[in-house]
């Protein structure tokens, strides 16, 4: 049986694990290879990185550190933030990601999605959507949420569909960084709007959350980012109340 | 040696990572001079089926069947083993191996397509790829059409219909997972076959 997904994202600023790390017993516990490593021991599914440098002219650093967690991770690896063209994804790709995340570049031109898709295959392309609730509906914030794009998050999620995106990363900016759960009605919108895997994120406070976004929601998977900041020891801990919840997870793994 | 076949179609990365990490010799090639002298023969693609043209345009298709024939060890992955069969849907010009019977199609309209994540592994006894492999393992996938179970379906899977998760005849072996992203199972998997002689 095809299970959900629990996915591990990783903020990094230059070259750091920036917020999601301070319940990790490791020696070192701001290294994005090691943390990736030890959510994949916990049972994380998939692990992604988001890289939220400010600054371009630390992409090499990025790239490096793409390559050094890519070498020890044998689950799906997953890298975003500031790819804006072909060959940025090419270098993410090269340095050992299995699948990029596009936001902002692909909301200025849908036409990159199917430009990464047509060399490396959707399955290797997931595009991010920052959406907020504004009157009545949901709109699509660009450039980490700081800039309003007009642009109805349903409609995007289905022209991104359309364009050869393989999944779509849907976060909740009412919902993120509350721990009061997945926004679980902006999920089963897009979920049964669109025939590929939707990822819900932001807002994730308890195993009850996951629980939720997987039965009302109707994800195929949930991503948190903060994920040891509610309570749960580690995600073994919540697959086994998921699994418990006979939600379909990959446990043991 | 172990020849990763690089026709031009997507990220070997991973699986040259992977076998890496197990300590094989292990090169990711595009010569077909350098695949024929190989030991073994890897034949990973993700994506469309068509891009299983590119071992048609560039000589490779000859070189990698007639090692196959030969009795190399060969591990098809992901459109790699899809194109063990008579050929897909998804791109029906293109010609498969065929060495399986039966065509790669399309998921029922019953579940969303495409099929991604990690699905659990119904496996039948005997299999030298799957050696020491439980049924139930869960291994990661990501693909839009699947392979009917056949005669030399080793494994199965269920997504709106059972379909073939790993094939096995003599020295050719296919697996429509992701072995070098299924964790520790598809490492045991990829240890297997780097054992196999």
């Amino acid at each position: 049986m095809l299970t959900k997904r629990i996915i591990a994202c990783l903020d990094v600023d230059d070259g750091r694990v920036v917020k999601g790390v301070q319940f990790l017993n490791l020696r070192d516990a701001g290294d994005p290879a090691e943390c990736a490593a030890a959510h994949a021991r916990d049972g994380a599914d998939e692990i992604v990185l988001l890289d939220i440098t400010a600054t371009s002219n630390k992409r090499q650093t990025m790239l490096g550190v793409v390559s050094r967690t890519a070498r020890g991770l044998f689950i799906p690896f997953t890298v975003g933030g500031g790819i804006r063209e072909l060959s940025d994804a090419e270098a993410v790709f090269d340095a050992g990601a299995d699948k990029i995340a596009i936001n902002s570049a692909a909301v200025k031109d849908s036409r990159l999605i199917g430009k990464i898709a047509a060399r490396f295959g959707s399955q290797a392309v997931v595009v991010s959507i920052d959406a907020r609730r504004v009157n009545g509906g949901f709109e699509v914030f660009v450039a980490g949420g700081r800039i309003p794009t007009g642009r109805d998050a349903l409609q995007w999620a289905r022209e991104a569909a359309a364009c050869g995106a393989g999944e779509i990363m849907l976060t909740s900016m009412d919902r993120d960084g509350t721990k009061s759960g997945f926004d679980c009605e902006l999920v089963q919108m897009v979920a049964d709007a669109v025939s590929i895997p939707v990822i819900a994120s932001g807002g994730a406070g308890s195993a009850r959350d996951f629980i939720e976004v997987f039965q009302s929601g109707r994800a195929d998977a949930a991503l948190a980012a903060s994920i040891f900041h509610f309570g749960i020891e580690n995600i073994a801990q919540l697959k086994r109340e998921l699994h418990a919840a006979h939600v379909p997870v990959r446990w043991p793994c | 040696m172990i020849a990763i076949v690089d026709y031009g179609a997507g990220n070997l990365n991973s699986v040259k990572n992977a076998f890496d990490y197990l300590g094989a010799e292990v090169v990711v090639t595009a010569q077909p001079e350098q695949v024929a002298t190989a030991d073994k023969i890897v034949l990973p693609g993700v994506g469309h089926f068509s891009a299983m043209g590119g071992l048609d345009n560039t000589g490779l298709r000859d070189v990698v069947l007639q090692g196959a024939r030969a009795g190399k060890p060969f591990l098809g992955i992901c459109l790699g083993m899809q194109w063990l069969f008579e050929g897909s849907d998804e791109a029906p010009e293109l010609a498969g191996a065929g060495i399986f019977a039966g065509r790669c199609r399309p998921f029922p309209s019953s579940v969303k397509s495409p099929h991604v994540g990690w699905n659990s592994l119904a496996v039948r006894e005997g299999s030298r790829l799957l050696r020491n492999v439980a049924s139930e393992s869960f291994v990661y996938y990501t693909h839009s059409f699947q392979a009917p179970v056949v005669a030399a379906t080793t494994a199965a899977s269920e997504y709106g219909t059972q379909f073939s998760a790993a094939v096995e005849q003599d020295n050719i072996f296919g697996v429509q997972f992701h072995p070098e992203k299924s964790w520790t199972v598809g490492l045991l998997i990829l240890k297997n076959f780097c054992e196999v002689h």
